[in-house]
């Protein structure tokens, strides 16, 4: 089914960590049962946390103490649930790495873990910043790995997770960030990327919040006589290999962009598959460079480090030489 | 300080260890590792749990019903494995030729639950198995079921600062059906605990965290017999959860291996098989010996 983008709409803000409570609470409501665990980070202001009020027998505050909480839904996991825990990004993947890995992974268990505030969503400076995330969890066995490209996204994500065997990441922003998809009407699944946009010059792909900048990328790089393809690789692991060879070698050019480290994450997992594929293609990766961030609004930082419209336009035009 | 227990009982599980004890020295002697100072030590706790104080059917280890044991120390696997082959569960040639084999591996050093039945958690890294007890413990009272979690620790695991984040979060959530025993051999890879990182008073700081404590000569049957015996029924209501401090010798009843920390990991060669089998079935006649 083709989609419907906001390509041609003025700019959407909705949260995908909004969206995720309210579906649960929906799926709650629907009578289907699963477990709810979070970190002191679903107050009652939070559709998470009102799900908490309404059904506060299948939920747990664990405090601040995010390795104890991933271990504490892999043990509920256990029990025979599917557990979604809401942790904050930030404290995550470096602090719970182990539990993650050895916990929910090894076990091989229902768990979800719904990482919010990701990239540098946060804002705050990099001690809140997400950059590692995806580079570490892309090395960890069992693990399916998704970036919902918007709040809508995430519903069909968090809904396809009810039947999902296995650990689950699910990495989310802070929450005001541009709808990509006008409309939900279009068909999700795990591990099968979208192309959003059509075109024939260069490929840009994206994940998470960077899917919304390449679309628009595409809009001024349509300015420029560049025709981008746009594609929301929303699953990271498995990864939609098949989709980075076609694109290679339809567009000749690909180019990554994400809101993480340029190193390890949605660029290396391109790369690899590009190397190997042994394509004559043009290739960039486009992500935050390998440093510590500089201090500002996301939209600001996007803007430094060139990962706004006209940053990934540039970085594309530069790519092609024209 | 063991009066008024069940003499039979406690013979049985006597004679069931002495067992158990042999066994597990014939396996690491065969497969050529473990970590049998820490394995020794909890054979007491693992029988007893085992053949009579968790609600457990060895021909139906997926039963719903079972009580849960998380081995969270559980580079001391060999001592399940042995008692498993002892229900029934497993030939000793199968666990044998399935050790760490590659790709037919079932069982290796730190078991691993999607190869085998009987165990609830894949454990080998230190300070997980205890907030996993707790998930296990909380998932247990929203299905509203019976069934209780155990969850054994080392000693020096509990320096691992996980297992600080579940005692709070246990006390916290008033886990009536969660058991944590903590096999206190007082020893760990490098050393004695109390040199390395006291943990010490570990009652105090179980009762200061809102647990409730017993504690237990953990290679006295008689006297496991007479701690598990109070323990009190498992509830999914709110009470305070159940910490066990179990003291132990690392090494237990091989007296060239008691109480040093050099046992910790590492095979046997067969002379060393022999004197520890020796010394094994000295203990039990002294034991038995004494029964009268």
């Amino acid at each position: 089914m083709a989609v419907e983008t906001t390509f041609d709409f003025d700019m959407m803000l909705s949260s995908a960590r909004e969206a995720y409570g309210e579906e649960l609470m929906a799926i709650a409501d629907e009578g289907i049962d699963f477990a709810f665990v979070c970190s002191d980070n679903a107050p009652e202001s939070c559709s998470a946390g009102k799900m908490m009020s309404k059904y506060p027998e299948r939920c747990v505050n664990v405090g601040i103490a995010e390795q104890d909480e991933v271990g504490i839904a892999t043990g509920l996991a256990l029990s025979g649930k599917v557990v979604f825990a809401q942790v904050f990004g930030p404290f995550l993947p470096l602090r719970a790495a182990d539990q993650i890995h050895t916990d929910a992974a090894y076990n091989d268990v229902n768990v979800r873990l719904i990482g919010t505030h990701s990239g540098v969503t946060s804002g705050g400076g990099p001690t809140h910043n997400v950059i590692a995330d995806l580079a570490l969890y892309r090395a960890i066995p069992n693990l399916t790995i998704c970036v919902p490209a918007d709040a809508g996204q995430c519903r069909k994500v968090i809904r396809a997770s009810l039947t999902h065997q296995g650990p689950m990441i699910i990495r989310i922003s802070r929450g005001g960030e541009p709808d990509v998809y006008a409309n939900n009407d279009y068909d999700f699944e795990i591990g099968k990327a979208i192309t959003v946009r059509d075109g024939k010059d260069i490929t840009l792909i994206g994940c998470g919040p960077s899917v919304y900048w390449a679309l628009m990328a595409s809009k001024e790089l349509e300015t420029r006589g560049i025709s981008a393809r746009v594609v929301d690789m929303h699953t990271i692991k498995p990864f939609d290999a098949e989709k980075v060879i076609k694109c290679a070698k339809e567009t000749g050019a690909v180019m990554s962009v994400e809101d993480h480290s340029i190193n390890g994450g949605l660029g290396g997992a391109v790369a690899e598959v590009l190397a190997e594929a042994n394509l004559d293609c043009k290739f960039k990766r486009a992500g935050l460079p390998d440093q510590f961030a500089v201090l500002g609004s996301p939209e600001e930082v996007y803007k430094y480090y060139h990962l706004d419209a006209a940053g990934i336009a540039d970085t594309a035009q530069a790519l092609l030489g024209k | 300080m063991s009066a008024n227990v069940d003499s039979k009982l406690v013979a049985q599980l006597e004679d069931k260890s002495y067992k158990i004890r042999k066994d597990l020295l014939n396996f690491v002697y065969h497969i050529g590792m473990g970590h049998l100072g820490g394995e020794l030590s909890i054979v007491e706790l693992a029988v007893a749990l085992y053949y009579k104080y968790m609600n457990y059917d060895p021909k139906n280890p997926q039963w719903e019903e079972r009580d849960r044991l998380v081995l969270s120390k559980g580079h001391c696997g060999e001592t399940l494995y042995a008692i498993y082959a002892d229900l029934g569960m497993y030939t000793t040639e199968y666990m044998l030729e399935h050790f760490e084999s590659l790709d037919t591996a079932v069982f290796g050093q730190h078991p691993n639950r999607k190869y085998i039945d009987p165990i609830e958690v894949s454990c080998g890294s230190l300070g997980h198995g205890l907030p996993i007890a707790v998930g296990l413990a909380l998932g247990a009272r929203m299905q509203k079921a019976n069934w209780r979690t155990f969850v054994v620790v080392g000693d020096g695991e509990i320096q691992e600062g996980t297992n600080w984040e579940a005692i709070m979060a246990a006390a916290q959530f008033q886990l009536g059906n969660l058991v944590c025993i903590v096999d206190k051999n007082r020893l760990q890879m490098s050393g004695a605990t109390a040199d390395t990182m006291n943990i010490d008073p570990l009652d105090e700081k179980f009762r200061a965290f809102n647990w409730d404590v017993m504690e237990m000569q953990g290679n006295d049957m008689a006297d496991v017999v007479r701690c598990l015996e109070q323990l009190p029924p498992s509830t999914i209501e709110k009470r305070k959860p159940l910490a066990i401090i179990s003291n132990t010798t690392k090494g237990c009843g091989v007296d060239f291996m008691e109480n040093t920390w050099k046992w910790h990991g590492g095979g046997i060669a067969k002379e060393q098989l022999d004197q520890a089998l020796a010394s094994v079935e000295k203990k039990y006649q002294a034991l038995i010996a004494n029964r009268k």
